[in-house]
């Protein structure tokens, strides 16, 4: 079984249209959104969840109003802030444990949390896992993996051979998470200053932690210049560049109605997308 | 004032409209810019600050002195982030996981554990004509970037307007990076997955009792969703941005909107003026 994990370290570089596409054009598979804060594949598809199964968190602290003594020792300790007048503060709490080891009173107990879901979907393109991480909450790299987690134990049950998964933005915890035994790792870019700095940016983790990457290089056209540079970098990096897909309005509209731009045949851009597909199946 | 410009997700153009508002506002009072997407800094392509000051920013993470531990194996259990493994005569410590918390320094029985610095990124500071300008870049391969966002935000003076670059995102560099604003802007385009991430967006801000108010990036004339959801929701729609051409250029070549237009100065004063409106309210 392959994984083939889309990163793009900014936002708004068409990653999430691009994965929607693959998903089109792959045959079985199994899709994981691992942008945990705000997935959106699922807007894309026709798509209805199924199962839905709670994210535990790490615990949360709790003082026993009868058994606390008001010493104080636990706020002394909470390295988070997270006590105030022997009152923990939800948000703030990170769930080391560490006042309950400080209270002598024995006041304090870790109670269970619920910090998300993780979510089970049909689509017309095969099943999907996804998850809403709740309102600000911490642990995402946590949810990420066990999306992954999830996908694959999906994939095995299923007997599929390929698991595309629409990595999260960034360089942070929810990216490191969704980078071990990827197979392969695509880094989708745009020719712009910012888009450029990102892709350098997520490719040295890529590195890092010795992942295999390809690039491929969205609105290309926007400016020649950058996307020049991009080659370049990629060039001396020894990293493939396996497609350029033009600034295409087809791709917008698409977007503002909910579907898959490569459904859109002819398009450039779906083209341009179908040389991608073939190179990274090639790849895998 | 400390005013915070997020976006539920990236690319709906958040440093476009920051650093535009951080420009137009310089020709009239002091601004400090702060960019706090310390995983991937933007803010500094567009405004080009000349940096004059740096400074490291360690988290603390655990020394185990081998002579000292016994090898018990306490702190890999109360370590509720497993950033510790103890093996016989070897404590290995995983400074990527943790979140430093102090339990093991604190309640090691041998006293064999003390936190030492490890260093996460850096602060960097300068000016960019008239606005001054901070930034927080997370070394590759860190997963905790809360530590160095606060970091930034303590660079924040109070006789400032102070705009804060907001990471992407709902979970904890976002919460980190808007506390205790006094407002926040939100960015959005009129795209379903825009209207999607606006809401989980605002209902973060609800949770932490920010008052905010929407940007609509890229309109073009047919936002009819998202002034719905607006209305729905009772939070002020402050501007609407016109979808350009030239501008979507500008950017690539790291020109801020207002520059590459400077007649949008009023679009981004009136912005403002509506925001100091909506806090004085
Ligand atoms: S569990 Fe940790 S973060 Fe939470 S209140 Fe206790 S000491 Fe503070
Ligand atoms: S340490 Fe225990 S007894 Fe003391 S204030 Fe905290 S909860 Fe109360
Ligand atoms: S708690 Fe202290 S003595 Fe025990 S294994 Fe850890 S470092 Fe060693
Ligand atoms: S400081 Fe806390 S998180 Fe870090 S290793 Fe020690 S117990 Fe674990």
């Amino acid at each position: 079984m392959k994984e083939l994990v889309v990163i793009s370290g900014k936002g708004g570089t068409g990653k999430t249209s691009l994965v929607a596409s693959f998903s089109v054009l792959a045959g079985e598979k199994i899709m994981a959104d691992c942008d945990v804060d705000a997935s959106n594949l699922h807007l894309l598809f026709n798509s209805s969840v199924i199962r839905q199964i709670p994210f535990y968190g790490l615990k949360k602290a709790r003082i026993s109003e009868e058994l606390c003594v008001k010493c104080g020792d636990c706020e002394d300790y909470c390295h988070f802030g997270a006590i105030d007048n022997s009152f923990v503060d939800g948000l703030s709490c990170e769930g080391c444990g560490v006042c309950k080891l400080a209270c002598r009173a024995g006041a304090i107990e870790m109670v269970e949390h619920i910090a998300g879901q993780i979510e089970f979907s049909d689509t017309e393109y095969g099943p999907m896992v996804h998850a809403r991480l709740g309102v600000a909450e911490d642990n995402s790299g946590k949810l990420v993996a066990e999306v992954r987690k999830m996908a694959r134990q999906i994939a095995e049950d299923k007997n599929y051979e390929l698991i595309i998964t629409d990595g999260p933005p960034g360089i942070g915890c929810q990216v490191i998470s969704c980078l071990s035994n990827a197979d392969l790792v695509l880094v989708v870019t745009e020719p712009s200053r910012t888009g450029i700095h990102d892709m350098e940016r997520v490719l040295s983790l890529v590195e890092h932690f010795d992942g295999r990457a390809a690039v491929c290089i969205n609105k290309w056209d926007i400016s020649a210049s950058n996307t020049g540079e991009i080659e370049d970098i990629c060039y001396s990096k020894n990293i493939p560049v396996v497609g350029k897909i033009p600034y295409d309005m087809t791709v917008y509209n698409a977007l503002k109605n909910g579907i898959p731009y490569i459904r859109k045949k002819d398009s450039p851009a779906s083209t341009a997308t179908l040389g991608i597909w073939d190179s990274l199946l090639k790849m895998l | 004032m400390k005013l915070a410009v997020a976006s539920g997700k990236g690319g709906t153009g958040k440093t476009t409209v920051s650093v535009s508002l951080a420009i137009t506002m310089a020709q009239r009072k002091r601004v400090a810019f702060l960019d706090c997407d310390v995983e991937e800094p933007n803010g500094h392509l567009m405004l080009n600050p000349v940096l004059q000051h740096k400074e490291m920013v360690a988290v603390l993470v655990p020394e185990i002195d081998e002579q000292k531990c016994d090898s018990c194996g306490y702190c890999a259990e109360i370590c509720a982030f497993h950033a510790l493994a103890v093996l016989p005569g070897n404590t290995l410590v995983f400074p990527e996981m943790c979140h430093a918390c102090g339990g093991c320094w604190n309640f090691c029985p041998k006293q064999a554990i003390t936190p030492v610095d490890n260093y996460i990124g850096v602060v960097e500071e300068g000016r960019a004509e008239k606005v001054r300008f901070v930034h927080g870049r997370l070394n590759v391969g860190v997963a905790m970037s809360p530590p160095l966002i606060r970091a930034v935000k303590a660079k924040a003076k109070n006789d400032e307007l102070t705009i804060i670059d907001v990471p992407p995102g709902t979970s904890c560099p976002a919460v980190k990076s808007v506390e205790g604003v006094d407002f926040c802007i939100l960015v959005t385009e009129p795209t379903p997955f825009g209207l999607h991430d606006l809401d989980l967006a605002v209902q973060v801000l609800h949770q932490l009792k920010i008052p905010c108010g929407v940007v609509i990036n890229r309109s073009d004339g047919l936002d009819l969703t998202v002034e719905e959801y607006c209305g729905r929701c009772k939070i002020p729609v402050l501007q609407k941005i016109p979808l350009d051409r030239e501008v979507a250029e500008g950017y690539a070549a790291g020109i801020p909107a207002v520059l590459v237009k400077k007649e949008w100065g009023e679009l981004f004063s009136e912005l403002m003026d509506k925001v100091e409106e909506v806090v004085s309210s």
